[in-house]
């Protein structure tokens, strides 16, 4: 995170605007430069599973820790409200696991892992801004218990959502 | 990549109704879709996902002004329709747009670009902190969903607005901060002032679709509604 506040100080020196870029019909070189910059300095935690839907795991024994990545959060922009499903619920892989409000905007969120809802985090609904501020600490959605565990081996891994991310730059 | 979006031109249709079905159309459809509604019959006050009807309406009021209360799928602030109220709803993959990404503030800049050679038309327009304005006076209301990889961008345009109905919304905790404290009815003003032809503007917004490289395609309600039957998940509601 710190990485990232460093390069939206250089991009602002470099008169760069300071937000995640927006695309219109044609796509100016300093979007395109300041979209590098800013995805190359989306936290990607080592150790994580990750699905190109931009939610991550966190898998300890069979149970997953699930949320959203320090990329998505950003370019979601300020989390104003948060639905995580209910505790009991079954997921499926890809299925809705809840919904974000930022910019006026519902975005659904997809679980990347098939189990049982075990835990949500109900911090969120006081502070949906968690979700912005630690995406992968004290912002997950839910944890599950896992009901096919080899499903991760399609998720990718740190380095692969990192080539990921950059590749959505044009 | 179809190239094509399927137009639905409504007049007088229920806001109820087109927001079930626009959020079917997101969900159970695989084609791009383009709704134009020329107002609703009854008044209603439409809520976004997160929107708290305690704090965003007088709610004794509205519900002895015989207003329903609407729960829609997107999300955004709250606004007041009736039968003066102008709606387009655009459905469409992301993926029919050459870079646009499936988050919100690269949608909406792409909207703002879609639209702004109509409304540019008729005053000095500009998507400002997410609001369709003149300058500084906020003509339009706008939302989004996104799921997967399609998106709603949908409008509520004020053609004219009853100041009355107007007062019972309550004045939200969250204003932009262009609004600088500026009572409603100094904030919003009615494109009627601005635009010579309610029928002409809906047509206008429509053939954007067609200068932006789409083909048109008329549809019917039939159509539409088709996925109705296929959608799952309906958060839309009344209150």
């Amino acid at each position: 995170m710190a990485l990232r506040q460093l390069a939206s100080q250089a991009a602002s020196g470099l008169g760069l605007r300071c937000t995640a870029p927006s695309l219109a019909l044609t796509q100016s070189p300093v979007g395109l430069l300041q979209a590098a910059l800013f995805r190359s300095y989306s936290t990607v935690i080592d150790g994580l599973k990750y699905a190109e839907s931009h939610e991550y795991a966190k898998i300890e024994g069979d149970v997953a820790t699930l949320g959203i990545t320090d990329f998505a959060q950003s370019e979601l922009g300020d989390v104003v409200y948060v639905e995580v499903p209910e505790v009991g619920a079954s997921l499926s892989k890809g299925a809705n696991l809840g919904v974000v409000e930022s910019v006026k905007a519902a975005s659904d969120i997809y679980s990347p892992l098939s189990g049982e809802v075990i835990e949500v985090n109900s911090a969120l609904v006081d502070d949906p801004a968690k979700i912005n501020a630690e995406p992968f600490e004290g912002g997950w959605l839910a944890k599950i218990k896992l009901s096919d565990p080899s499903e991760a081996d399609s998720l990718l891994d740190a380095n692969a959502y990192k080539k990921h991310v950059e590749s959505q730059a044009h | 990549m179809s190239g094509v979006v399927k137009v639905l031109r409504l007049q007088n249709f229920q806001i109820l109704r087109q927001l079930k079905l626009e959020e079917a159309l997101l969900r159970a459809s695989n084609d791009n879709w383009f709704l134009v509604n020329d107002g609703t019959p009854d008044p209603a006050i439409v809520l976004g996902i997160s929107g708290k009807p305690e704090v965003m309406v007088h709610e004794v009021a509205a519900r002895k002004a015989g207003v329903t209360l609407i729960r829609r799928f997107t999300g955004g602030g709250t606004v007041v329709v009736d039968s003066d109220t102008l709606f387009t709803g655009l459905i469409m993959g992301v993926d029919e747009v050459p870079g646009l990404e499936p988050f919100p503030r690269p949608i909406m800049k792409w909207t703002e670009d879609l639209f702004k050679p109509v409304f540019g038309k008729y005053g000095d327009f500009a998507l400002r902190e997410h609001d369709y304005v003149f300058k500084d006076v906020k003509f339009g209301g706008n939302a989004q969903a996104i799921s997967k990889r399609r998106f709603v961008h949908h409008t509520s345009l004020l053609w004219r607005f009853d100041p009355d109905r107007m007062a019972l919304l309550q004045h939200p905790a969250r204003t932009p901060e262009y609004r600088q404290g500026r009572p409603h009815h100094r904030f919003i003003t009615p494109l009627q002032d601005h635009v010579p032809s309610r029928p002409h503007l809906l047509d206008q917004l429509t053939a954007s679709l067609g200068s932006a490289g789409f083909a048109l395609q008329e549809a019917s309600l039939v159509e539409a509604e088709e996925a109705l039957a296929r959608n799952k998940i309906c958060g839309t509601r009344v209150l």
